[in-house]
């Protein structure tokens, strides 16, 4: 049960260290984050809250004759060569130096916790292929694979491709800030950043650490990539211009817009961020998930494992549905996902839903896929410290189906004790998270 | 573990492999006379594989439509996780797969190898302008790949149809990185169950060995075996290397508490599970040696270890260093390395291994050797403890502890 705080600064003074299931609260001491918009929390803050767009016409590669030309890419990581690991570990090693300096906990080459990671999708990519199918040493080439594998068994491409493993990523991390245990890789697609922030919730409430890396990371927007999406109809195809292109919420939504980003987070259990006197962010309260066993890709048509997820956040914070005051929603901008989201918060929230703000950060900032769970976790910590909601752009034809107050084009101020922060993905996946300011 | 904590319970197995698909199966083809391997040595020469027996797809997979929209590598997985929920009595009991925590370790599903082998050639054969390339290779991908087969190449759609196919509808997490998936996906049901966080998981994975542009990967960092067969004992003399091998291994974990109030009886328990990331690595600690030395010093009494090595170099060296390291500490051990018989299955193999081990107990014997290196030495007497291994080709290493339950 609780423990009396026993605080150094009197601050934190009177707070419980467990919560009321008994188990030990986890509190954020650090996080950064990377966008489109640009590096670090108090540039994106800025942008973000000023209604800015970080959307563009893509300029990576080529786009003649895709239905789709705008993306959220992040082009200022100073990469010799473009490939999804690569920029992917690029931007996570940047999101984590900033939670790691703000946290002040270890040192930089040694972080005293696991690492769980949200990576993308990771294998060979056209200008790799390409190469190894070309490889001069052959007289003869032949058929597709058989020449790619003859190429790979010469040995002379090792060094270039170690990094198209799956755990490349997590583990040139893994060495780069030295943290403990096997690192993790994982994936719930447009889920993962909620979820690499739950397991790191988890293992702390569980008592296998005082302390977790959590972190997602997506760099993968890549011809491929967006053609594969662009196949599944879920883009948006509204190019010009490129800011009004992602439009949640908005009669004439249609679809989501690709793109990049990372977020990481230094999450601790309160009592060892207060023995250290470490500043506390924010409190991870709550954390749901659901699997849907509907549809590949469509969700169940009442929204059962959406309102399941949010819900089962709910009651793992031990927070009734009248004390959310604020929603950062997933609203990605496609006609489905926005409409059931706003079915299963009424739900959940009753006919409460229509006065309780909620914006989409992918109205500027696009759809970061894997990270955009762990991103928008960290605006909505922004939102409560700066006591500002950043808006949805682009909302001018608000849907009569989906009456919301979504912050409609302009930040706004307000106070917030507790956030609802929802991803849902492919596959089924579902989860949401409730963020507060302080431990109660 | 903490003896007040749960028990971790095995009560469902799910195999498919080169040998067969079920438990009963997988006794026969590796405890009774001396065990053979099946392999194809011609279909992807150099490289052998240990192709998939011949499986009913439609037996667990009920509507044509699924079958479709799957890739192979997940056909298997959802055979096999099919086969776990009915050994478990799970299959069609709505009520309890809606509570049921689903957890699978993939890697890159499966691509379209005749629309790749197109592409690559117009890219070769054609202009050299970058601008007008990406023109060429933005209108071939655009007509040469059916929208649905994006989703098979998901690593998390493999949870997706099991979900879809069975009911399952807890929760859903997919653990990726080559072989130390599948033990963070063991891992992850087990530290739950254990912590008090669940009660019913479904755990494991698939791979197709059947399939070049998966072995592209591996081949890449010169992982695979390019010869005709040896067993995995047996390949460090050539360099070392893995063969592939098609298989699916899922099980159902679940507490104590929750099978007995089921009337459910385990194969066996999990006590004990750890994971790191390899010899090689800088950082402290740096795997799952001190974890496992500190175990073997408190067992007694025979030892069965299944080990997970693949036959890659130097991991399977380093494998050997924790099987001496066993034997100095005085444990009767005897090892079997099961990729000799079933083939490497990367994220899928610790699962298998897990599953092959909560057999041996609950048959209380050992495999036969699956080799006659004479590492692998013939089974004496009574077991009721099987250490399985987990060891990437190229990072990870881990290990988890399968014994006789107590309520057994």
């Amino acid at each position: 049960m609780s423990k009396p705080q026993q605080s150094n600064d009197g601050e934190q003074m009177g707070k419980s260290l467990t919560d009321d299931k008994g188990r030990p609260v986890v509190v954020v001491t650090g996080f950064g984050v990377i966008t489109s918009l640009g590096r670090g929390k108090n540039e994106n803050w800025k942008a973000l809250t000023s209604g800015q767009s970080g959307l563009h016409h893509i300029t990576r590669f080529p786009t003649d004759g895709l239905r789709t030309t705008v993306a959220g890419t992040v082009d200022f990581m100073g990469l010799e060569t473009y490939s999804a690991p690569a920029l992917s570990t690029a931007m996570a090693s940047d999101a984590i130096v900033e939670a790691l300096c703000q946290s002040r906990i270890g040192d930089r080459a040694s972080f005293p916790g696991p690492l769980y990671l949200a990576t993308p999708p990771t294998e060979l990519e056209w200008p790799q292929r390409k190469a190894l199918f070309a490889s001069p040493d052959e007289e003869s080439r032949e058929d597709g694979y058989k020449q790619l594998l003859k190429a790979a068994r010469s040995g002379r491409f090792k060094d270039v491709f170690d990094k198209f493993q799956f755990a490349s990523v997590a583990e040139t991390l893994a060495e780069e800030f030295g943290t403990q245990g096997l690192p993790i890789s994982l994936s719930t697609a447009c889920a993962s950043g909620a979820t690499a922030i739950m397991l790191g919730v988890e293992a702390i409430r569980r008592g296998d650490t005082d302390a977790a890396l959590c972190v997602a990371t997506d760099g993968s927007v890549h011809a491929e990539a967006l053609i594969r999406f662009s196949l599944l109809s879920a883009l948006s195809t509204q190019n010009d211009p490129p800011h009004k292109a992602s439009r949640p919420f908005a009669k004439d939504r249609g679809g989501f817009v690709m793109a990049e980003g990372a977020g990481a987070f230094v999450l601790e259990s309160y009592e060892a961020a207060t023995a250290r006197g470490a500043q506390i962010l924010g409190v991870v309260r709550g954390c749901g998930e659901r699997a849907d066993e509907f549809h590949r890709t469509r969700t169940h048509p009442e929204g059962k494992p959406i309102i399941g997820a949010i819900q089962a956040a709910l009651d793992d914070a031990g927070v009734a549905p009248g004390e959310i005051d604020y929603v950062n929603a997933h609203g990605t901008g496609t006609q489905e996902n926005d409409k059931m989201e706003y079915l299963s918060l009424k739900a959940v929230l009753g006919d409460r839903i229509e006065r309780v703000p909620i914006s989409s950060n992918k109205s500027m900032i696009g759809h970061t896929l894997t990270a955009a769970g762990a991103i928008e976790a960290a605006f909505s910590l922004m939102s409560i410290h700066d006591e500002t909601l950043p808006p949805t752009i682009n909302y001018d034809l608000p849907d009569p189906d989906i009456p919301l107050d979504v912050v409609p084009n302009r930040s706004r101020r307000a106070r917030v004790t507790n956030v609802l922060s929802n991803s849902f993905g492919f596959g089924g996946q579902n989860a949401s998270l409730v963020l507060s300011g302080e431990p109660a | 573990m903490d003896p007040h904590r749960p028990e971790v319970w095995i009560t469902g197995l799910g195999l498919v492999s080169s040998l067969g698909e079920g438990p009963d199966a997988h006794w026969a083809a590796l405890s009774v006379g001396k065990p053979g391997a099946t392999v194809d040595e011609t279909r992807f020469e150099p490289y052998p594989v240990h192709p998939l027996a011949a499986i009913d797809f439609s037996k667990q997979i009920e509507r044509k439509g699924d079958i479709r929209q799957m890739g192979q590598w997940q056909r298997i997985g959802v055979h096999a996780a099919g086969l776990a929920l009915e050994d478990a009595g799970l299959a069609g009991d709505e009520e309890l797969l809606g509570k049921t925590d689903l957890v699978v370790a993939a890697g890159n599903g499966e691509r379209d190898e005749a629309a790749d082998a197109n592409i690559l050639e117009a890219l070769t054969n054609g202009t050299e302008n970058t601008q007008a390339r990406g023109s060429v290779l933005n209108r071939l991908l655009q007509t040469s790949f059916r929208p649905t087969l994006y989703l098979a190449e998901l690593s998390n759609l493999l949870a997706g149809n099991i979900q879809i196919v069975h009911g399952v509808a807890g929760s859903s997490r997919t653990y990726k990185g080559e072989e130390m998936a599948g033990v963070s996906a063991v891992e992850d049901a087990v530290r739950r169950i254990a912590g008090g966080q669940g009660q019913l998981f479904l755990v494991g994975g698939a791979f197709n060995a059947e399939r070049a542009d998966l072995g592209l990967v591996f081949e890449l960092c010169g992982a695979l075996w390019p010869h005709s067969f040896k067993p995995v004992w047996r390949r460090a003399e050539d360099g070392g290397g893995f063969i592939m091998g098609s298989l699916g291994a899922f099980l159902v974990l679940e507490s104590e508490t929750h099978a007995m109030a089921r009337g459910n009886q385990p194969y066996a328990r999990i006590s004990c599970i750890h994971s790191g990331r390899g010899a090689g690595t800088s950082g402290s600690p740096r795997g799952a040696t001190e974890a496992l030395e500190a175990l073997a010093r408190e067992l007694h009494g025979p030892l069965g270890i299944l080990s997970g090595v693949s036959g890659a170099e130097p991991a399977t060296s380093h494998e050997l260093e924790w099987i001496t390291m066993l034997d100095e500490l005085g444990l009767q051990s005897q090892v079997r390395a099961y990729g000799t018989m079933l083939g490497h299955s990367v994220e899928a193999h610790f699962p298998a291994g897990v599953a092959l081990a909560g057999l041996a107990v609950s048959k209380q014997a050992l495999y036969e050797p699956f080799d006659d290196t004479g590492r692998e030495e013939v089974r004496e007497g009574h077991l009721d403890r099987v250490l399985v291994t987990g060891r990437g080709h190229w990072r990870g290493e881990g290990f988890a502890l399968v014994e006789a339950a107590a309520k057994q």
